[in-house]
């Protein structure tokens, strides 16, 4: 489907500062890790680092090898090859210190539908040996946390799907885990669930501090996050802060709408040395820093200008960047795990 | 309360005693088999109604048939014991499909991620598939007096037990295959084609002894002939057999009869080495 130049190109992106030294160790530190199944790669080599308190997403199109890699993370599946370390902690030699120090809300419900909202909180602190003391005020917080005060004694089987995602979340949080892994925290629901799911998401990282590490591939969730990576067939193609990553992209769009377009882009081209790109609805052009051409603009061209919109670049267009491809039209297709 | 229970820096729970920590998920996993047995009330009943019909309609219809020296109630008294063991049939089976829903529907891997062995999880799955099993039992075990098998306290704790370790036995040959088992519909169709021979070939409704030599065999490695053996072993002490009914033949290993202690331990056994399969298994999956 694309060029093989185009494919050797990809590599990964050292956008962004490296995370910060920190005394402890990083919240999760990958080298090589592979994971094949029967001879597929899923995943074909990562290495990645997430500092404390960070908020991380994993950004991808279905079949990427999101999924895949989370349950490397949580000791569910062990890597072919290549390391891990939570917290510390190797997976493969203390799974139980790593699976002490996570929290998990995975792609499909893990709830148990029989059981109250309560219940299932009560239960998790049984899994995890949570002391008794306090438990009760912790459950209290934590479903005061995600809004689900009111409905602690109701069966989950009679939640809808963004309320049992949010006590998910909850849940995943009863334990103080230092990390916070979440598989696509947000797919199936409706775009208002999906903005008070991050509404909670973000008073967790106010409150309790935790690391959250996430997948997605909604761009508009990865924009709010500290980190990003970038990963396409099992491979991380860009890694860095929305806005470096955005900064590899280097231009803002400029579209202006002008008294006469032809002549405006003659000028542009003539006096600013610009590219412009002349449409029904008006001129494009691609500049560095495009608030700085505004005020410029206006006073050298002798057209006059209607209106000016300047446009960051998009994470669309980083996606677009790095792998080739609009993330929209995986959507339907891959036809993998979504 | 809330300024105290969130704490802005968070701390990884302190770890627990090891056996503690595996102790309270094994009661949790056990607790949760008995709320999903309490809150499915007809389930119950309907899986309660199979075992009295059969004693009560089929063991009096076939107890004419059987109708040698003595009362007619000695046939009654002979499946007694076996219909315990198919009253805790069905939910202990139903253990094992449990699992595999539990896996169906993703609360296997709440538990799986959890800092807890995973023969922890299974060994308190199955004791609580063997607790509700001998609780279904139990209601029949209490309808004794009806066949004619009298009311003694330590008959019934001897049942009693003996009842608990049959429902084990079922429950973990439930769960070897279902650890193994991604499909709740293939995991029934797998026990249906296992149960039905472990039943019949069980001395459960007609005695090993009046079997032909090849079925008789296959009863040898049954457990659950054992099971229903030292059941039988303790209504005899206690209900005077005819001296010439073949129906309260022990089961004999080259003419020796086995020693009811015996018959337990070999139950018992079976139990512990099928759990440690079963766990093995399970350690390996996912
Ligand atoms: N258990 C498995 N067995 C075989 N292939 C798998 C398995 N799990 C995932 N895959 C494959 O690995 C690739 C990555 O899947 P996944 O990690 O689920 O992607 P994502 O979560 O990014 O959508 C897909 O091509 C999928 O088909
Ligand atoms: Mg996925």
């Amino acid at each position: 489907m694309f060029g093989a130049g185009q494919r050797a190109a990809r590599r990964p992106a050292a956008a962004g500062a490296a995370p910060a030294a920190h005394a402890d160790p990083p919240a999760v530190r990958m080298r090589g890790v592979v994971k094949s199944y029967g001879g597929r790669e899923a995943v074909r080599g990562i290495d990645l680092t997430v500092a404390q308190g960070e908020t991380f997403a994993f950004l991808g199109p279905n079949g990427a090898g999101k999924t895949t890699t989370i349950r490397m993370l949580c000791t569910l599946a062990a890597p072919s090859a290549g390391s891990i370390e939570i917290a510390g902690h190797d997976t493969r030699t203390a799974p139980r210190q790593v699976r002490r120090s996570l929290g998990l809300v995975f792609q499909e419900t893990t709830l148990d539908p029989e059981l109250t909202a309560e219940e299932n909180l009560r239960f998790h602190a049984d899994l995890y040996a949570l002391p008794a003391a306090g438990l009760g005020g912790r459950i209290d917080a934590m479903l005061g946390l995600v809004g689900l005060r009111e409905r602690r004694n109701s069966l989950v089987r009679t939640f809808s799907g963004g309320m049992q995602r949010r006590l998910e979340i909850a849940r995943g949080l009863m334990h103080r885990p230092r990390l916070l892994f979440l598989d696509e925290p947000t797919i199936g629901l409706d775009p208002q669930t999906r903005a008070q799911v991050w509404t909670h998401l973000a008073e967790i990282r106010r409150r309790e501090g935790t690391t959250v590490f996430l997948t997605t591939h909604y761009l508009d969730e990865a924009e709010q996050c500290d980190r990003i990576a970038i990963i396409d067939e099992g491979r991380i193609v860009a890694e860095g802060s929305p806005d470096a990553l955005k900064a590899v992209i280097g231009s803002d769009r400029v579209q202006l709408r002008t008294d006469d377009d032809e002549a405006a882009a003659a000028l542009l081209r003539a006096r600013f040395g610009l590219e412009p790109a002349v449409a029904d609805d008006g001129i494009t052009v691609r500049v560095a820093d495009g608030a700085r051409l505004v005020p410029a603009v206006c006073a050298g061209l002798d057209v006059a200008v209607y209106e000016v919109v300047v446009s960051r670049p998009s994470l669309d267009d980083v996606f677009l960047h790095f792998t080739g491809r609009d993330i929209r039209d995986d959507r339907t297709g891959a036809g993998g795990l979504s | 309360m809330t300024a105290t229970s969130v704490g802005p820096a968070p701390s990884a729970a302190p770890e627990p005693g090891r056996f503690a920590a595996e102790w309270r998920a094994g009661v949790m996993v056990w607790r949760r088999e008995m709320i999903h047995f309490l809150r499915n009330r007809t389930g119950m009943a309907v899986s309660l109604l199979q075992p009295l019909l059969f004693l009560y309609i089929l063991g009096i219809g076939l107890s004419r048939m059987f109708s040698g020296p003595g009362s007619s109630s000695d046939y009654m008294v002979f499946l007694f014991p076996g219909v315990l063991v198919m009253a805790a049939q069905a939910p202990a089976i139903s253990v094992g499909a449990s699992i595999v829903w539990d896996r169906e529907s993703g609360f296997l891997r709440e538990m799986l991620v959890a800092p807890v062995r995973r023969s922890t999880l299974l060994v308190g799955k199955c004791l609580g598939g063997a607790t509700v099993a001998a609780c279904q039992g139990g209601v029949v075990l209490a309808s004794a007096g009806l066949t004619g098998i009298p009311y003694r306290l330590g008959m019934f704790a001897e049942l009693l037990a003996e009842l608990v370790l049959a429902s084990l036995a079922m429950t973990v040959m439930g769960a070897v295959v279902a650890v193994r088992t991604r499909r709740v519909r293939t995991f029934h169709t797998v026990l249906t084609v296992l149960t039905a021979p472990l039943v019949f070939l069980s001395g459960l409704m007609f005695p090993v002894s009046a079997m032909p030599a090849w079925m008789a065999a296959v009863t040898v490695v049954n457990p659950l002939t054992y099971a229903v053996d030292a059941m039988r072993r303790s209504v005899l002490s206690h209900y005077d057999a005819p001296a010439g009914s073949r129906l309260f033949d022990p089961v004999r290993w080259g003419g020796h009869a086995v020693p009811p202690l015996l018959s337990v331990a070999l139950v018992a056994a079976f139990c512990a080495v099928v759990v440690a399969a079963a766990s093995r298994a399970f350690s390996r999956t996912e």
